[in-house]
């Protein structure tokens, strides 16, 4: 089975990794930019990481037959100093020429601050003036529902935004249909503890429908499993979903959306 | 599409393992000194949204265990989040 990892943190993980996600049938693989588990001290162990998302990531995942491509921002968890987020997104235009960038992302809301707010908003005018999609973070457990919506009405500001550029990310059942019903796209994210179970995921693809839908793992360093993707499928396959319908969840709706990146190719 | 004893083939055990355990996490907690936890009490005042005649108690016990507040916070007091609203925020006192 073929399939794209459209949301993972490589930085966080190891090569093996890299070689059972390859096994697993991966052919392509998306990281979006994130907090990396302590808050950086510059705007240069910003740069530094974006290197790394831009440069040596692609050769790590190549070495696998895997395509890399990324997302650039300043996370919500480190967008609370205003002053800070500012002279990181200024780093962000010089890394828009490198050939596997795909947008803007991951941004959003953490604790629903004011300042959050602001950054996230400076974000989608940047993916505005340079054309390109946007992955957006939704907050975590009890902040969840409330962040959904005060981005759904931050984005619904923008007039000329094309939502179906724009994906909102760890939905789950309280937030996934006021995401599709607004126009845009929904990740549904597999955790083992949080987020989604992969019988969750399934259940919604049921109700909900599955045209603006995708699958992904966010593994990163905390507790979460790079194959979640791939298990899933096999959830789907044990509840009796065509290869057909898999085959659009896992691959033809993560690249139906990506495509709408200059910069994407399968 | 699988019918009823098909999806109870595939999942009643992981149903059951996990409605043992979240009984025997309520045995542990009221076991264990200390002074009562929100999210202990959360998890108890949800509980009679699974026995509701709906089609959506998943989401149901989702927004139950959400902030329902609307007012941007000034700074984040913290990172992270612990899964149910704190009881100032209308959370299970």
């Amino acid at each position: 089975m073929r399939y794209i990892e459209p949301h993972a943190h490589m930085v966080s993980r190891t090569t093996d990794d890299y070689q059972k996600l390859a096994i697993a049938g991966c052919e392509v693989l998306c990281e979006p930019a994130f907090w990396a588990g302590f808050d950086r001290a510059s705007a240069q162990g910003f740069h530094d990481y974006f290197r790394q998302l831009t440069e040596y990531e692609p050769k790590r995942a190549e070495k696998f037959g895997i395509k890399h491509f990324c997302w650039l921002c300043i996370n919500p968890k480190e967008a609370d100093d205003p002053v800070f987020a500012r002279e990181v997104m200024s780093l962000i235009p010089d890394f828009l020429e490198k050939k596997t960038v795909l947008g803007i992302g991951e941004i959003g809301l953490n604790k629903n601050t004011r300042n959050e707010l602001t950054i996230f908003e400076e974000h989608v005018q940047i993916a505005l003036m340079h054309d390109l999609p946007i992955l957006i973070h939704t907050p975590h457990l009890e902040d969840k529902k409330k962040g959904t919506k005060l981005i759904l009405d931050a984005l619904g500001n923008f007039s000329a935004l094309n939502r179906e550029k724009v994906i909102i990310d760890h939905v789950e059942e309280h937030t996934a249909a006021m995401v599709l019903e607004q126009g845009y796209w929904a990740g549904m994210t597999l955790y083992p503890e949080s987020k989604c179970t992969p019988n969750r995921a399934i259940d919604m693809l049921e109700t909900l429908g599955s045209d603006r839908l995708w699958l992904n793992s966010a593994c990163d360093w905390g507790i979460s499993d790079p194959l979640a993707v791939p298990k899933c499928a096999i959830e789907m396959k044990k509840r009796e979903h065509s290869a057909a319908f898999i085959e659009k969840v896992v691959y033809e709706n993560p690249a139906r959306f990506l495509a709408q990146a200059k910069n994407f190719s399968l | 599409m699988p019918d009823k004893k098909k999806i109870a083939d595939l999942h009643f055990m992981d149903a059951r393992c996990k409605l043992i355990d979240l009984a025997a996490f309520f045995d542990r907690m009221d076991r264990h000194e200390g002074a009562a936890d929100y999210r202990d009490q959360a998890l108890r005042a949800a509980l009679p949204i699974l026995l509701e005649n709906r089609g959506d108690r998943a989401k149901a016990v989702l927004d139950f265990l959400s902030d329902e507040s609307s007012e941007l916070l000034e700074s984040a007091p913290f990172q992270g989040a612990f899964g149910a609203p704190m009881p100032e925020k209308g959370g299970a006192a």
